[in-house]
């Protein structure tokens, strides 16, 4: 149930960030959804793409360093509140955010959130007893 | 292990002595004779040769420095005339106008035993083949360890530095079994050979021989479990003779044994240029016995190490001095604290954080000093949490500032960023203009 999200190290130079999103583009890479964290020196990119292994592999070649986290892709319903009914129910039980972004999703009335627990498992299951859907990899590829 | 030179490497203390003795009253006497510089030097003090009655009396002998050397350059502190210079080399010039040495025929031959006997303290012997990846030219480490070769009888694959993508086809190809070259190359090499899918465990070295800049114990680590072989130090410097002053033997890897029939080794105090007891730290000073073209007396070498007479469980009796810690003139001082890139290297592969690729930037701002420590970050290490590759950055701070009482700012660069160098690596760029 687990989606796969790509990271990438990369310091804060002029022009970092498009070398980034131009290695993607030339290797036929479509990026779903991404955020960035950064200091002063440094920053982690992390993206949800099409197709997890090119992009690696484009990267890898051009001497970034890339990493591969399980995160979870999961629908929020587009109202108010809509994200609380996600939240809600993990921090009731101790499960804690570490950082979420959006998901650009055309086909979908609902939003999509990509979400780091610090603990993955409990999340998935509290999620499944409040019958909140969760997306796939595949799903997100078939996108 | 066999020692190549068995007389000489096992002989007692007191026959040593004898020799040393005897060799450095005639040095001293040739170049009181010959070298405008020494006889001045020898005046200057109010000493003749005459009064060099036992080795203790070399510490009347007034040291020579590396200013010495280029106030003399090119040809000034040779000892023979030029028709009998078959070789000249000089050193890098790292800090400065380069120096100049010259070589006799009966030096080249000294030096081309001095290396075999390091190659055999390697585990290298005459079926061996060595891959001699020291620079060619005017730089001492490649044609110093080739003579040595082929006087063991080994075979040599002269394949100098650079060229890296080719040099690991050739490992592949050629089975060396004996790797020589400057550590931070050789890491270089092995990321190369990482990106293009050779793994070191499919090639056929038992021994790497590495030197000319100063390594770590825990670059030691590195160096063995990347590559798949003994790691061992060799030192030397072109004002000496070139690499195969002293080796490490690869039975023990604890220290490098001094030639001593042909230098005789003395760690001073830095500061008062007085004589240090075995086992202090200090400045490494040698004196040729045996050079005709070249003889140094008292050379300091900036190189800080320490002496250990304990003969060796391999059998040599020669003194082993530790792996040089640093150098005098790399010493940085940041905020009156003495730091050596060798420390900082041990707290990053303490950290087992970082591939031993770093750089000390030093800078001034306003009146104080600022030491930037850029580290590359690896993928073992990276995570997708800034939270934990800042604690990293940290952790690593926290460590030096225990180690070294010094405040340091550690940035994670990327991979590769940290320019390669063919030869020594640089270390340190400091901006501040004194």
């Amino acid at each position: 149930m687990l989606a796969e999200q790509i990271s990438i190290f990369i310091e804060n130079k002029e022009g970092r960030l498009a070398e980034v999103t131009a290695i993607l583009r030339d290797a036929n890479v479509n990026i779903r959804a991404l955020s960035l964290a950064d200091t002063t020196d440094f920053g982690v990119l992390r993206l949800i793409v099409n197709d997890n292994e090119k992009a690696e592999q484009a990267l890898r070649k051009e001497g970034f360093t890339v990493g591969r986290t399980k995160v979870l892709a999961v629908e929020v319903s587009d109202e108010p509140g809509g994200l609380n009914k996600v939240l809600d129910p993990l921090w009731m039980q101790n499960v804690n955010v570490e950082y979420m972004y959006a998901f650009a999703n055309p086909q979908c009335k609902n939003a999509i959130m990509v979400f780091r627990f610090d603990d993955h498992d409990k999340a998935l299951e509290i999620l499944e007893k409040h019958q909140i859907k969760v997306i796939t990899t595949e799903d997100i590829s078939r996108l | 292990m066999p020692i190549f030179d068995i007389d000489f490497e096992t002989m007692p203390r007191e026959g040593l002595e004898a020799i040393q003795l005897r060799r450095l009253q005639t040095t001293i006497a040739r170049v009181y004779a010959t070298v405008p510089f020494y006889r001045q030097q020898f005046d200057n003090a109010g000493i003749t040769p005459k009064d060099i009655q036992s080795l203790k009396d070399l510490q009347h002998v007034p040291f020579t420095i590396k200013q010495d050397l280029r106030d003399n350059y090119p040809y000034g502190m040779f000892a023979v005339p030029m028709e009998q210079v078959v070789r000249i080399h000089a050193s890098s010039g790292t800090t400065g106008q380069p120096t100049v040495v010259g070589y006799t025929r009966r030096d080249v031959d000294t030096w081309a035993s001095l290396m075999a006997r390091s190659l055999a303290a390697a585990g290298a012997g005459a079926g061996d083949i060595i891959h001699n990846a020291f620079g060619y030219g005017l730089f001492t480490g490649g044609l110093g360890a080739h003579y040595g070769a082929e006087r063991l009888g080994a075979s040599v694959i002269p394949v100098s530095g650079g060229n890296t993508k080719r040099q690991i086809t050739i490992m592949k190809d050629f089975k060396p079994t004996i790797l020589c070259g400057t550590p931070s190359y050789i890491l270089h090499l092995a990321e190369v050979a990482d990106d293009m899918g050779v793994d070191f465990k499919d090639l056929f070295f038992k021994s790497g021989i590495f030197g000319a800049e100063p390594w770590t114990e825990n670059m030691r680590q590195e160096l063995e479990s990347k590559l798949h072989l003994k790691a061992v130090d060799i030192y030397g410097l072109s004002e000496i003779i070139g690499p195969g002053v002293s080796i490490e033997c690869k039975e023990e890897q604890k220290g490098l044994h001094v030639f001593e029939d042909h230098f005789i080794v003395e760690i001073i105090d830095p500061e008062t240029g007085e004589v240090l007891p075995y086992g202090e730290s200090g400045e490494l000073v040698f004196t040729s016995l045996t050079k005709e073209a070249f003889p140094v007396i008292r050379y300091r070498t900036r190189d800080i190490s320490s002496l250990n007479p304990t003969p060796c469980a391999c059998g040599r009796t020669f003194v082993r001095m530790t792996k040089p810690a640093g150098r005098t003139d790399d010493m940085l001082i940041i905020r009156g604290v003495n730091v050596f890139p060798s420390q900082i290297e041990s707290v990053l592969m303490e950290n087992q954080t970082i591939r031993p690729h770093y750089q000390l930037e030093v800078d001034r701002k306003g009146n104080l000093d600022t030491l930037t420590v850029k580290v590359e970050i690896n993928e073992k290490v990276f995570s997708d949490d800034i939270k934990s590759l800042q604690t990293m950055e940290n952790k690593i701070a926290y460590d030096i500032k225990e180690m070294l009482g010094v405040t340091a700012k550690v940035r994670l660069v990327e991979p590769k960023t940290i320019q390669r160098s063919q030869g020594k690596a640089v270390r340190v760029i400091d901006k501040r203009n004194f």
